[in-house]
């Protein structure tokens, strides 16, 4: 970081400008200096860190760091046993959350991910222009002009990593009224008290499961049922960390979780009452509660993006992006961090990626900064020449290990082309919807998926001829798939590429 | 933080009243409707639905178009209130076709396993089904015959 008075990143012109400093726009910054892409990290905030310098409002995360993993910490392959960590090159700036965890949990706290962020930015050289707020944006010819409080940035490509950090509502009559996840008091407020919490995704389990030791009753309400990570084997689903009030709720305990259409919340005197209309189980209820809280989700703060022609969905919480998180309608501006999850790739068996948390975006933000150097500023990046005889063994060693396979299961692929004029080349992490829908040379993407009964098994994406083939590999119980079988399999498959 | 993205009640729940799929629907029913699928968006050109590829899903178009294509050729258009992916989804085989989005284009979609509990707990979305389906089978008997 810059020494206390000397701000980088003056305004000027810079082949790349990244808006935020969260995690997403710390990786973004140090990939793209690892391959020597000029550019500028602003932001408003005073230190990096982004959500996490408040959020989880309960002080503990949703996913885990596990001190103690098959694999050394400096391994690349570790990452697949710490999702909250940014990732590195350098051992010294590589595994950095892990570092700071206390032994209390494998969930870090909050401040222990602070630390790990603050401290991967010092170590790494991670500049920041803080305190730089983004105030408007136009197009320039060929390019894009950000105006922000310290002037203006010209640049060919925008990375917008602001994160969902914006609180959205919907529209009920009376919401107006109570606070968003944002917004609620110290738990202590909550003592003796009946809360309705709005919402039965991970943050209103968040809320329900800190106010378990304070609240005399807690109703969780919302339309859908809830869905959980455990039986769904996805992490788009509410999470097992936060799963003690529906425990509470199965066991017939003081907490409730219903599905109902929240009608509309009214005033009454201190407390509230809240009409609903259930969906799974008909009936109009009514509850009356002391507090009510809008565990409702967040939008992305664009600004005047869309007056760019950012198309946006999911009622302009989130722009539409390519597979390469550029905007699917305004050329040259970007996306990292958890924005990213609006590039939904092939969402196969219906699970997306991982893109909405560190562990999936910062591999995102990673493959960006290649696609970025490579296409947009002609910076070769290294595609190492395979012999046939590597090609089957890396592959094996992609599916079992990869922490992109793992973490962006049917979302990024390990690529390997095979050119007549090139030779057999190792491209790397490529989204794989941009795999499969992008011709090309013959080639191959291999990538980890879990199918509709919940079955974890390396997926082989065949290219030949311009077609695309897709074959399943077998899964395995201890998930080892560089067995004979698979060898002979994946041969199989790449007969005439690999001898 | 937000995980994926659910659709939410609001212009979306409206879209679906409008929809003879769900048009024997309530509007609490619409709303968990709305819950249960996730909206995305396509932009022209781009695949939604992919021939030969398993685990895809059901699709419901809010607004927008796309055409049913084989082997590069446009059998079909798609537009607002049409869905499809069903028949992969419910014989448990991969797409016979694709679908590619011909203008921008809004959908609700809902994972391939989670459409025959939907189905199952949403009898007159079942039957408005069916009466699709027959009226396809018939265009196709009577383009046949």
């Amino acid at each position: 970081m810059a020494e206390l008075g000397e701000r980088p990143f003056p305004p000027g012109d810079y082949p790349v400008v990244i808006l935020g400093s969260g995690p997403g726009g710390l990786q973004m910054s140090y990939s793209l200096s690892r391959l020597g892409v000029r550019h500028a990290l602003l932001s408003q905030d005073d230190l990096p860190g982004g959500m996490f310098r408040r959020f989880p409002f309960f002080q503990r995360l949703i996913t885990w760091s596990k001190p103690y993993a098959p694999f050394d910490r400096k391994a690349r392959e570790y990452e697949w046993y710490d999702w909250n960590s940014l990732l590195a090159e350098d051992d010294e700036h590589r595994a950095l959350v892990p570092e700071f965890m206390d032994g209390t949990s494998y969930f870090p706290s909050r401040a222990e991910m602070e630390r790990g962020l603050e401290t991967f930015a010092e170590r790494a050289g991670v500049r920041v222009r803080s305190g730089c707020k983004w105030e408007a944006t136009r197009s320039d010819g060929d390019g894009l002009v950000v105006e922000t409080s310290d002037g203006e940035y010209r640049c060919r490509a925008l990375v917008v990593a602001v994160g969902m950090t914006e609180p959205w509502k919907p529209d009920i009559p009376g919401i107006e009224h109570v606070p968003h996840y944002v917004d609620i008091d110290p738990a202590e407020a909550y003592a003796d008290r009946r809360v309705f919490v709005i919402g039965k995704r991970n943050s209103g389990f968040e809320i329900a499961d800190g106010l378990l030791p304070w609240a005399r009753q807690i109703v969780l309400g919302s339309p859908r049922p809830t869905k959980l990570s455990i039986v769904l084997a996805s992490v788009a689903a509410a999470r097992a960390r936060y799963m003690q009030p529906y425990e509470d709720h199965a066991l017939g305990g003081g907490t409730f979780v219903i599905d109902a259409a929240i009608e509309g919340i009214e005033r009454t005197g201190d407390g509230f009452r809240v009409s609903c209309t259930g969906t799974t189980v008909p009936g109009e209820f009514l509850f009356e509660a002391d507090r009510v809280i809008a565990a409702t989700g967040f939008g992305t703060p664009l600004g005047d993006l869309p007056d760019l022609g950012v198309a946006t969905f999911y009622q302009g919480r989130l722009p539409a992006q390519t597979p390469y998180w550029e905007s699917s309608t305004a050329p040259g501006i970007y996306f990292a961090g958890s924005i990213t999850q609006g590039s939904i790739g092939l969402k196969k068996y219906g699970r997306p990626g991982a893109s909405a948390s560190v562990h999936g975006f910062r591999y995102n933000a990673r493959v960006l900064a290649e696609h970025l150097a490579r296409r947009g500023f002609g910076v070769p990046v290294e595609r190492p020449r395979l012999q046939e005889s590597d090609v089957v063994p890396l592959l094996l060693a992609e599916m079992t290990r990869g922490p992109e396979l793992w973490h962006q299961q049917a979302y990024l692929a390990h690529v390997v082309t095979f050119d007549p004029a090139d030779g057999i080349l190792d491209e790397g992490i490529q989204p794989l919807a941009h795999f499969v829908d992008v011709g090309g040379p013959d080639a191959v993407a291999v990538t980890v998926e879990t199918d509709d009964h919940n079955e974890i098994h390396p997926a082989v994406y065949r290219r030949r001829g311009g077609s695309i083939e897709e074959h399943r590999l077998e899964g395995n119980l201890l998930h080892d798939f560089e067995t004979a079988e698979h060898r002979a399999q994946l041969r199989g498959l790449l007969q005439g590429y690999v001898g | 933080m937000t995980g994926n993205v659910p659709a939410v009640r609001g212009d979306v729940v409206d879209v679906l009243a409008g929809l003879a799929l769900f048009a024997d629907l309530g509007r609490p029913q619409l709303e968990s409707v709305a819950h249960t699928f996730e909206e995305e968006m396509f932009t022209e050109g781009q695949r939604i639905l992919r021939q030969g590829l398993a685990g895809s899903n059901f699709y419901v178009i809010l607004d927008g178009e796309a055409a049913v294509r084989v082997d590069g050729r446009d059998l079909a258009t798609l537009g607002r209130g049409d869905f499809f992916g069903e028949v992969s989804v419910l014989l448990g085989e991969t797409p016979t076709a694709d679908v590619v989005a011909t203008r921008s284009m809004r959908c609700l979609v809902l994972p391939g396993a989670e459409v025959e509990p939907f189905l199952v707990s949403h009898p007159r979305v079942l039957f408005r089904m069916l009466q699709a389906e027959a009226r396809r089978l018939r265009a196709t008997i009577q383009w046949q015959s």
